[in-house]
């Protein structure tokens, strides 16, 4: 058969439209497929204050964290390393209240630990890739690799980290076996409880509250507890026009 | 030939000078090399690894298990003969095995000069805690 000049054209023009119309069909069904699989985990906790405060004086979540996780107690201040604390409110939402409502939320504690940031300003800063956001929204401290320079202690806005000014073992007044302690020289705080989050377990201050004044929970998981408490109640973050996108949210 | 008991006795006093390590080292008792002996765990037959393999290179083993479980939080470890374990270094090589870092690593290594170990800073050796602890 002798082909054409029309013929020829017609033929090009048939397989030109043929492979734009695989690339389109081809990279749709790929950006569908990255989309499902970068739906990631992440962790976060509501805390009700009202609830938090009904047992004065309770101090259940810290104690269950501080000896799971050996923290020391050192009586000197300056020394102090803390996982989870309290802070009197005017302290934590300077501007979370107005003149009038000043007298009523002076001085009631507020419950402060690790906000574990969706963008955390201390990662971007250690020089030795010490610590790190995980894909499950934990932000964590590998303790072999720290060198003490604490960096991470000034970029954190929060005041959550603590650094092992001295040797913190005959500080701890029972050794857990189960968890490291630290050392001399290295920075800790909150770790969102990773070891029991690898086993499905909630965290350690979330169990020991008998209020059930904290709520654990994948923030992206829309139908999860947590999800439907963030969109009933209002909530407030620590300092959320620093752009850190804190995964710990306070009912006042 | 005035000179040849000078000479001789030069030669004499040289070699003797010369061999002093030889007469030292026969003077000396037999310096013997015992290997430590290590208490071996009572109810477990088979380590993670192959012993040979776990005697010399047990501590890349340590090295990866940490680095795979703080930074990828992978916690599983398939052994070579199929069993899953635990990566921990006090849970499954010390309580669930070895039982005393006395008796098991730190006998191998003080007697190899290996002792500068970071290790128990922070990890526990599970059977001394307990004891320390009230």
């Amino acid at each position: 058969m002798k082909m054409t000049r029309k013929r020829f054209l017609q033929l090009s023009g048939l397989s030109l439209i043929a492979a734009a119309a695989k690339n389109v069909v081809g990279g749709g069904a790929a950006t569908s497929a990255i989309t499902e699989s970068t739906k990631a985990t992440r962790w976060g906790m509501v805390i009700d204050l009202a609830k938090c405060r009904q047992k004065e004086g309770c101090n259940g979540c810290i104690k269950a964290c501080h000896s799971a996780h050996n923290v020391p107690q050192f009586a000197d201040r300056a020394h102090e390393v803390k996982w989870i604390w309290k802070q009197p409110f005017e302290d934590v939402f300077p501007f979370a209240q107005t003149q009038y409502s000043r007298e009523i939320n002076a001085g009631l504690p507020v419950l402060l630990m690790c906000n574990h940031c969706d963008d955390p300003p201390c990662t971007d800063v250690c020089p030795v890739n010490a610590t790190w956001r995980t894909d499950e929204g934990v932000v964590t401290i590998d303790f072999h690799r720290c060198i003490g320079c604490r960096y991470c202690m000034a970029a954190c806005p929060y005041g959550s980290r603590s650094f092992n000014w001295q040797d913190p073992r005959p500080a701890i007044p029972t050794v857990n076996p189960d968890f490291p302690t630290r050392t001399k020289g290295v920075v800790e705080k909150c770790n969102f409880c990773e070891e029991r989050l690898a086993k499905r377990l909630a965290p350690l201050c979330v169990e020991a509250c008998e209020e059930k004044a904290l709520v654990f929970g994948d923030l992206e998981q829309p139908d999860s507890e947590i999800r439907k408490l963030l969109r009933s109640r209002f909530a407030v973050q620590r300092k959320p026009e620093l752009g850190t996108g804190p995964s710990v949210y306070y009912l006042i | 030939m005035k000179d040849r008991p000078f000479i001789v006795g030069g030669l004499v006093v040289f070699l003797v000078f010369v061999t002093t390590p030889v007469w030292r080292s026969l003077r000396t008792p037999k310096a013997t090399l015992v290997a430590p002996e290590i208490k071996l765990p009572m109810q477990e037959r088979e380590c993670v690894a192959p012993v040979g393999y776990m005697r010399a290179s047990h501590m890349q083993l340590l090295d990866e298990w940490r680095e795979s479980v703080v930074r990828t939080g992978q916690r599983k470890y398939v052994a070579y003969n199929g069993k899953v374990y635990n990566k921990s270094l006090t849970e499954t090589c010390l309580s669930a095995c070895h039982g005393s870092r006395q008796e098991f690593c730190d006998r191998c290594h003080n007697y190899s000069g290996v002792s500068q170990l970071n290790c128990w800073n922070c990890h526990s050796d599970a059977p001394q805690v307990a004891r320390k602890s009230p």
